[in-house]
């Protein structure tokens, strides 16, 4: 029974931040901007949160440094792309690299120092209730945050005035440039979230996951979140699945793996991907639902002509 | 008219400029629109009207000149600025969300922050008291054309606004759809609304407009009452001078001459959820003839041309024949080989490649078809042969340019398209597919277009043209087929069509259905 309740606790580790990474790129996506610099934003996020966390003893002063960090590495992006007009899909990729480079840079005397963790949900009594009591409320913190934040995007987007403005610019700007709606401003704040998002999902590794500096530590986690916000057709409830499936099929093939089963370790560890990507492309099987839900100018760069 | 005694005036322009780099687009304008008037503003495509209108709604900023709303100076920034003056504007290019519900796309517009329901329920409501229905909860992109409209006008008409801008409303209306409009412009006017009415249909104009503006180049060549002119007068003061008609032989001996173009139970799947699917299309054109394929836009017409021209394959081999063979399976290539032309709607990007000189273009187009004039011995190219081409091109069909052999997107859209359609005329065709051949071109060029396009089949060609022009179409036609949710009538002769025949085809009534239905009006 223990092990089955900790082979649930770690894929919901292993799930959390490519889910609060993927919702963040959803939110951007949706406004119509493509930022692939998700994975350069995560690892940024990672070591400013390891960093923070280490240099003042705090795990919670890391992840709130590894939301700011991630922001702030964004709003770069934001500058370039929004701004000056540029190429999302050639400024995303620098993002990355940038990222990639800069965290390893500042990381340099991080390698191999004992880090913080955040500690887990420990309500008395209640998290010492057998099985339900762990997976309920003896999680870590970030993994509260990202169900929470799945459910207000969820409710943001499709619920208020706000949320549906944000869609409609994703649908055409041209249009909502008409309308008077400042496309470039929403444009920002989205891109901004988005960064602030993947900083979090950076600071869930550093910080919860495995707490310690490791040079690339995100290790394609990013390229993952933004596939899952295609495969899930724009919709957060299929990012939720898509990034469970992924955690489960992961820790799954790990646990055989080590059970020694006689099937090559490359295609386990192929599975993962292969298993979501075909579970999203069944349930997005309704084209004219994945049409409608497909921000028509994403990745357009809008420059209004005034 | 009896709503105009007090003639104050709701909106003054004043010397508005706007320049566009080397072009001034806009070039000193006056501008008068009184209280409860319609107000016509006339010209030429290219004349500076959509950068006029763009200017009074506030999403292009003017260089220079002063706008007076109610007799006080304004600044118009931004479109929301003119919303809360009391500006709407129902655009030419919808500015609507295909994604999103009619009501979903009503509320972006209004800046009150009350429920969906609440503001579907008032489109409603609105929508039935003028006479345009309209299902709020509709998926904007499964609506046609004239739907999509109505919500553009709904929602102009619940910011309650003084005064009315529409940008050339009726080019995507059945006549039928364009009356009731009409009843509606005449409704506001009564209840004392302005409006600004854009168009470069005259007849239109003579009848619901009380003053007009002609624009010309970016000036303002003379105010008017439409209804104190005749069309040719309207015209001349538009184009500056006078225009040619069309003239077309009457065509002889149509029903023996050969098929050149033979469609045959052409049907297609819709290749995206908002593309039309084509249903049974049966059609025949002759040697010598000139059909035209009417229509509101959006009904299949796209999707017709590129399985005609080979843009797309039929499954069925026999659905496309051409001079009597079998092309359904060719490529675009393989059916010019057969000796057929297309020109299509789009003219960058489609028609023709827009960083590319004209000689290259032709090449492009030109080069399988006429191989041995373009192409030597080991492929290369014989550029003085694609030059002189290019000139004779240029010369037969009168094309206007600032360099000899400029890009193509350096022409203006009339200038290109001319040398487009030339570029296919020049190889004498057997058969001709033209998809809106006079769209955004003015007057002058188009009457050239459409007098070789009916000398092109009098010399015995097949020409078929799809057109959203109803005036084109009764210009060019020997007959005239209605398409109609990816169905195709049976083709009109020229003599049995009028405007409200081919009309109601276009709102979808059954061929068999129209005269009755005419009775009963």
């Amino acid at each position: 029974m223990d092990i089955t309740v900790n082979i649930l606790l770690t894929i919901a580790t292993a799930a959390t931040p490519l889910l609060i990474a993927a919702i963040g790129e959803l939110v951007v996506e949706r406004s119509g901007v493509l930022n692939l610099g998700v994975e350069g934003m995560m690892i940024m996020g990672a070591v400013g949160g390891f960093g923070a966390g280490y240099l003042t003893g705090s795990p919670w002063i890391g992840l709130l440094a590894a939301i700011i960090v991630g922001a702030l590495f964004s709003l770069l992006f934001a500058v370039m792309t929004l701004s000056l007009a540029t190429n999302q899909v050639a400024t995303g990729l620098s993002l990355t690299l940038l990222g990639l480079g800069l965290s390893g840079m500042i990381g340099t005397s991080f390698v191999g120092q004992p880090g913080v963790r955040l500690p887990n949900l420990d309500i008395p009594v209640i998290s010492s209730i057998p099985v339900v009591g762990k997976l309920i409320f003896g999680q870590d913190p970030v993994f509260y945050i990202s169900i929470a934040l799945t459910a207000a995007v969820m409710w943001f987007l499709f619920r208020t005035r706000t949320g549906l403005t944000l869609r409609s610019i994703g649908d055409s700007h041209t249009s909502a440039h008409a309308l008077g709606i400042k496309v470039i401003r929403y444009r920002y704040l989205a891109v901004i979230f988005g960064g602030a998002c993947a900083g979090l999902a950076g600071g869930h590794l550093s910080l919860v996951y495995t707490p310690q500096w490791v040079e690339n530590m995100s290790a394609g986690r990013g390229w993952i979140a933004l596939a899952l916000v295609v495969f899930a057709s724009w919709r957060p409830w299929r990012v939720l699945a898509g990034a469970y499936i992924f955690g489960a099929v992961w820790i799954g093939q790990l646990h055989a793996q080590a059970f020694g089963i006689p099937v090559p370790s490359q295609f386990l560890s192929s599975l993962p991907y292969l298993a979501t990507i075909v579970v999203l492309v069944l349930i997005s099987r309704n084209k004219r639902l994945t049409m409608m839900n497909t921000p028509a100018s994403l990745g357009q760069p809008f420059v209004p002509d005034r | 008219m009896s709503a105009n005694h007090d003639r104050s005036n709701l909106l003054e322009v004043r010397g508005l400029t706007k320049i566009f780099g080397s072009l001034t687009a806009c070039d000193y304008i006056d501008l008068n629109i009184a209280k409860g008037e319609i107000h016509a503003l006339l010209g030429e495509n290219g004349a500076g009207k959509s950068t006029l209108v763009k200017m009074l709604f506030g999403s292009l900023e003017p260089n220079a000149g002063e706008i007076f709303w109610g007799g006080k100076p304004v600044k118009i920034t931004s479109p929301g600025v003119a919303k809360k003056l009391g500006i709407g504007m129902v655009f030419q290019h919808f500015s609507l969300f295909e994604a999103l519900t009619a009501a979903e796309n009503i509320a972006l517009s209004l800046n009150d922050g009350s429920p969906i329901s609440t503001i579907a329920a008032k489109a409603r409501a609105l929508s039935f008291s003028y006479g345009l229905p309209l299902d709020p909860d509709s998926l904007v992109g499964d609506l046609s054309v004239g739907e999509r409209q109505r919500i553009e006008i709904i929602r102009c008409l619940l910011q309650t606004p003084q005064l009315i801008i529409l940008d050339e409303p009726t080019s995507v209306l059945t006549p039928q759809e364009a009356d009731k409009l009409f009843e509606t412009l005449e409704r506001l006017r009564s209840e004392g609304k302005s409006i600004l009415y854009i168009s470069h249909r005259l007849e239109e104009v003579k009848r619901i407009c009380d003053r007009a503006t002609v624009l010309r180049h970016g000036k303002v060549v003379g105010h008017c009452n439409p209804r104190e002119e005749t069309a040719a007068s309207l015209a001349r003061m538009m184009v500056g001078s006078e225009v040619k008609a069309v003239e077309r032989a009457p065509a002889e001996g149509i029903e023996t001459a050969p098929a050149l173009l033979e469609i045959r139970g052409l049907t297609r799947k819709p290749a995206t959820p908002f593309a039309i699917p084509l249903k049974n299309i049966n059609l025949t054109v002759r040697a010598g003839e000139v059909i035209g394929i009417a229509g509101v836009a959006g009904n299949g017409q796209g999707e017709f041309f590129e399985s005609v021209s080979g843009e797309v394959l039929q499954q069925d081999a026999g659905s496309v024949r051409i001079r009597g063979k079998d092309a359904g399976a060719l490529s675009i290539t393989g059916r010019r080989l057969m000796g057929a032309a297309f020109v299509p709607e789009e003219r960058l990007g489609h028609g023709a490649a827009p960083r590319m000189k004209l000689s290259e273009n032709l090449l492009l187009s030109r080069h399988a078809t006429d191989g041995k004039a373009f192409v030597g011995s080991g492929g290369m190219v014989k550029n003085s042969a694609v030059y002189s081409a290019a000139q004779r091109i240029i010369t037969a069909m009168d094309v206007r340019k600032s360099a000899p052999d400029p890009e193509a997107a350096a022409l203006s859209g009339g200038n290109l398209q001319k040398f487009i359609v030339g570029r296919e005329l020049d190889r004498k065709p057997s058969v001709m597919i033209v998809n809106q051949p006079t769209w955004g071109v003015d007057a002058g060029a188009a009457a050239r277009i459409r007098q070789a396009l009916i000398e092109l089949a009098r010399s015995g060609s097949a020409v078929l043209v799809i057109s959203q022009d109803l005036d084109e179409l009764f210009e060019l036609s020997d007959a005239i087929a209605v398409m109609h949710n990816g169905q195709l009538s049976a083709p009109l002769p020229i003599a049995e069509a009028t405007f409200e025949k081919i009309g109601l085809l276009m709102g979808g009534a059954e061929p068999g259905h129209a005269e009755h239905s005419l009775e009963i009006a």
